[in-house]
């Protein structure tokens, strides 16, 4: 038993739900009671889609418990068939149903339905989201798709795009146009858009392109044993990585032809002077594994940040960030609990968060401005335009995405000059930030401006044994000389260097020796 | 004012639906008793899909460490089932000696705790007497396979009620958990009646709840605590039945049951009550230009369905085509049946596909549905109104009367704003 009060995946029925809902002319009939169709709204609501999911649940009660709980599942069965006309069915149970144990699988089958039916056995007790999507995908390709022969023209898959993802519906066009620049034919992209009948003719590509290894990796896998597919192993997020993944496809592929980099802006854009502030910008990163590698890499090649901490909160892919933290000299976090990934960024104090909505919210919290780079995402991060974080589009995407919560470079130097002229005092904040501004941080956690829904009950966590010291009125007023969005840290690292020290007041002289320390 | 319909719904056929629901189970009541309670922890014995599910029903996060959590279930706990009381003590434990500022738990049975038979009535006991006097720990059902949404509301006042001391004072007792604002309205119309004290069912701290006995007197503030009713029932208290404090009409009469019941003069009533009574039909008026002779068709979701019915028709001149609730309490819901319009179709409980056709086959002017129906409907073209706002915004009351209509005049108004077609063909 493990106390959880926010969670960053679902259990494993919600990603086998993702796979349905992003194919077409599928159906999942799950033996769930009725509080889980709470799921459809993520689908209808957070990413807004305007059909339900094509879900049918059983919705048993407590009275047909020990009576028919079978049954009720062969009649949802049955009517999903006959409403629905899918052309395959995926079965399976939720948390609850699993502990009933009907066997969804071996009932369906029994009834002899005019379509293939696709038993799924996701452990809820012990497995999530990512696992469900990627187990009911691989079974989706093991039951439906056949060994056949190559396409003439050199051609490839799409494997992983799922609904709920983040920016796969973007990323998935933009991969699409660059594999076709590439003279490369797409047979098909999966899950998303696919139909069984599109699965069973998988066999016929060269290779498969796999965009996210969270939710496609075993059918990747699958596809390479059983039909001598390869597959790529780079995620193109980021211009080092898209070119990469150029080379790695093109190897595969047998061909040239290198895709037009004319609207790659990105590179230009953090060479260009106003960049200068980013430089060495201190960057804490959480997510999935795929993504905050990517990020990582990002950040300190391509946008000159230094990473502090990162962590991803699936362990499917641990072994990849662990790899990939020592690289960057880092302890990996491997957690699903967000109060030690608060934790983490309460102790490292980083300049952004990279982050999933739970890291927003934490950034809030904490005062510290933070961009998206992963789900768990909200509504906002399903936007109208075109945002992909792929390809080269993708990379100038990252670039204004990222930058957007800080200070603009010029801004800065700005706030620094006029600090003291009414119009660029202290709590005026960035000024693309209109209605939300942030507030100064110097005054300790009630004065950040409350999210509408935060009920803000719990305390920040404390600066380590610092509540005992004394600012001396001097010291005070030095330090609201310091721009407000430093200010927070400045007090925060002149604390903690005092609780060094053992100093239990701190006068002008301990601020710039703090300042002195801690100049990097 | 208009003429009112004439007739009354308490002896029409209902049409009972045993198919697949699209509801919420009970569990989402925490969302709003864990506001209203405030020294109360909610803990969930569940898995993660509980968890997922009072994370997403919220829709958006509560941040900071609001006082409700899941203890997970996990493999190990299946298998043997006094390990997991042994754990479920352990977390307990451990939550309470970081949280010295609750002084109630509960225990919330879910699906998977219900199915393998833990029993958490046994838990909340052994807890009671470790923890005492400092916390008390009770337990209820919020499964989904028990509780349908505002049913875990029922249950957790139902399980209040047999531990509430006992009194002989005549007392007013005010049942069901409404948002403070609104809740002090009522006892500031009910004070300048002269009717005092009143008690509150559920209290906001647990030193103030409420005493029962065979004088207490008590009424409903929700149409959905048909048990926390009997649990009060079976302590001797007697009810006073209304229609619900929904528009002006409701509220006065929900009022002036009350003060029947405590000898108002009914000068007193009247100088007490003209004044938001005026406030409230105004504001409804505004609203109800959008409104006026527009068709509406109710999802069963809240159980408010009913009353909100009674509400738009009479007060908003609306036209319900089907009225669906999750269960229809003819005891509780009485009055409110005898005031609304017939209706067409009176239905109880679900089948969400041939709902939805029959929804789709009279394109109701306004759909009020849950959430995962919303936007589907909307794409369709048809204006909805989401159930779940009902709950969780203050409507009761002279001075909500507005804002309540306001809720269904919203999509209607908006949709006459946004130019036709081009949301839909956006929607493909
Ligand atoms: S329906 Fe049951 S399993 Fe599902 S969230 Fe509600 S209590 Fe949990
Ligand atoms: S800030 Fe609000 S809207 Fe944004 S992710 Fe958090 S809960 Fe969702």
């Amino acid at each position: 038993m493990k106390l959880t009060v926010w969670t960053y995946e679902g259990p494993p029925h919600v990603g086998a739900m993702r796979v349905a809902t992003a194919m077409q002319g599928l159906h999942y009939v799950l033996h769930a009671p009725q509080g889980d169709t709470y799921a459809d709204l993520l689908f209808t609501m957070i990413e807004r889609r305007s059909k339900r999911p094509p879900v049918s649940y059983t919705t048993f009660q407590a009275r047909d418990l020990g009576g028919d709980t079978a049954n009720l599942f062969r009649t949802a069965a049955q009517d999903a068939c006959d409403r629905f006309r899918p052309e395959a069915i995926i079965v399976g149970a939720s948390c609850t149903a699993e502990l009933i144990q009907d066997n969804p699988g071996g009932l369906a089958e029994a009834l002899g339905l005019p379509v293939p039916v696709i038993a799924l056995d996701l452990p809820s007790y012990q497995r999530r989201e990512n696992f469900g999507a990627d187990e009911t995908f691989l079974q989706i390709v093991r039951h439906l798709a056949r060994p056949m022969a190559r396409t003439a023209r050199v051609s490839c898959n799409i494997l992983g795009p799922t609904a709920l993802g983040f920016r796969h519906r973007d990323d998935l066009a933009e991969i699409t146009a660059l594999l076709e620049e590439m003279g490369i034919e797409v047979n098909l992209a999966a899950p998303m858009g696919a139909r069984p009948g599109d699965i069973a003719r998988m066999g016929a590509a060269h290779f498969n392109v796999l965009l996210y290894p969270e939710t496609a990796e075993s059918a990747a896998r699958h596809c390479e044993t059983a039909f001598g597919q390869p597959y790529t192993r780079t995620v193109p997020i980021g211009v080092a990585a898209t070119r990469a993944f150029i080379a790695e496809v093109a190897a595969l592929a047998g061909t040239a032809r290198h895709p037009d980099e004319a609207r790659l802006r990105q590179p230009w854009w953090a060479a260009s002077v106003d960049s200068t502030y980013l430089t060495g910008k201190r960057v804490f990163l959480f997510g999935d594994a795929t993504h905050v590698i990517a990020a990582a890499r990002i950040a300190r090649d391509e946008i000159g940040f230094e990473v502090c901490g990162m962590g991803c909160y699936n362990r499917e892919q641990a072994r990849a960030l662990r790899a990939a933290a020592k690289q960057f000299g880092v302890e990996p976090l491997i957690t699903d609990d967000y109060l030690e990934v608060e934790a983490a960024i309460a102790a490292l104090q980083p300049e952004l968060i990279l982050g999933t909505q739970m890291e927003r919210h934490i950034g809030k919290r904490l005062g510290i401005p933070c961009a998206v780079i992963s789900a768990p995402v909200h509504v906002q991060d399903f936007p109208a335009r075109h945002s992909p974080q792929m390809g080269f589009e993708g990379a100038n995407v990252i670039f204004d995405t990222w930058v957007h919560p800080l200070v603009m470079g010029l801004e800065e130097h700005l706030l620094h000059m006029f600090r003291d002229d009414f119009e660029f005092h202290d709590a005026a904040g960035p000024s693309h930030h209109g209605g939300h501004a942030p507030r100064s941080l110097s005054d300790a956690p009630g004065a950040l401006p409350p999210h509408p829904q935060d009920t803000s009950e719990r305390k920040m966590p404390e600066a380590p044994a610092a509540d005992s010291i004394v600012w001396l009125s001097d010291a005070e007023r030095e330090l609201k000389k310091i721009p407000f969005f430093v200010r927070g840290k400045a007090r925060r690292n002149t604390e903690n260097f005092a609780a060094g020290k053992g100093l239990n007041e701190i006068s002008i002289d301990t601020l710039y020796e703090a300042k002195a320390h801690y100049a990097r | 004012m208009t003429a009112l319909p004439a007739g009354g719904c308490r002896d029409l056929p209902v049409l009972r639906e045993r198919g697949q629901r699209e509801v919420f189970c009970g569990l989402t009541g925490l969302i709003w008793l864990h506001r209203k309670m405030q020294d109360a922890f909610f803990l969930v014995v569940g898995s993660r899909t509980c968890a997922h599910l009072l994370q997403s029903a919220a829709g958006v996060m509560i941040f900071a460490e609001p006082r409700f959590g899941t203890a997970i279930l996990e493999e190990k706990d299946l298998a043997g089932l006094a390990d997991a009381q042994t754990e479920l003590d352990r977390e307990v434990d451990r939550l309470l000696a970081r949280r010295p500022d609750i002084r109630q738990l509960f225990l919330v049975g879910s699906c998977p705790s219900e199915v393998i038979k833990l029993d958490l009535a046994k838990a909340a006991e052994r807890q009671s007497a470790r923890h005492a006097p400092h916390v008390r720990v009770l337990n209820f059902s919020g499964s989904g396979i028990e509780t349908t949404f505002t049913q875990g509301e029922d249950a957790c006042l139902a399980a209040m009620v047999p531990v509430l001391p006992k009194t002989q004072a005549r007392e007013l007792l005010l049942v069901g958990a409404l948002p403070d604002v609104v809740e002090d309205q009522a006892l500031a119309l009910l004070a300048a009646m002269g009717i005092t004290p009143v008690r509150v069912l559920p209290a906001r701290r647990s030193g103030e709840m409420p005493a029962v006995g065979a004088h207490t007197v008590f009424a409903l503030t929700q149409p959905f605590l048909a048990d926390t009713r009997e649990a009060l029932l079976r302590r001797g208290a007697r009810q006073i039945t209304a229609p619900f404090p929904f528009g002006e009409e409701g509220t006065t009469l929900w009022l002036r049951a009350v003060a029947d019941e405590f000898g108002v003069p009914s000068d007193l009533f009247d100088s007490v009550t003209a004044a938001p009574r005026a406030r409230a039909r105004k504001a409804v008026a505004a609203q109800a230009e959008t409104l006026r002779d527009r068709t509406l068709f109710f999802f069963p979701d809240s159980q408010l369905e009913v009353p909100l019915a009674r509400f738009l028709a009479r007060e908003c001149g609306m036209r319900p085509l089907e009225v669906g609730t999750p269960y229809l309490h003819r005891d509780i819901l009485g009055p409110d049946l005898d005031l609304l319009p017939p209706v067409p179709v009176l239905s109880e409980g679900q089948d969400v596909d041939r709902q939805l056709d029959r929804a789709r086959a009279q394109r109701p002017d306004l759909t009020v549905c849950g959430l995962g129906l919303a936007n589907p409907l909307e794409a369709e073209g048809l204006a909805t109104k989401w159930a779940i706002e009902l709950v969780f915004t203050p409507v009761h009351f002279y001075e909500q009367a507005g804002d309540l209509a306001g809720l269904f005049a919203r999509p209607l108004r908006r949709r006459a704003l946004l130019s036709p077609g081009a949301a839909l063909e956006a929607a493909e």
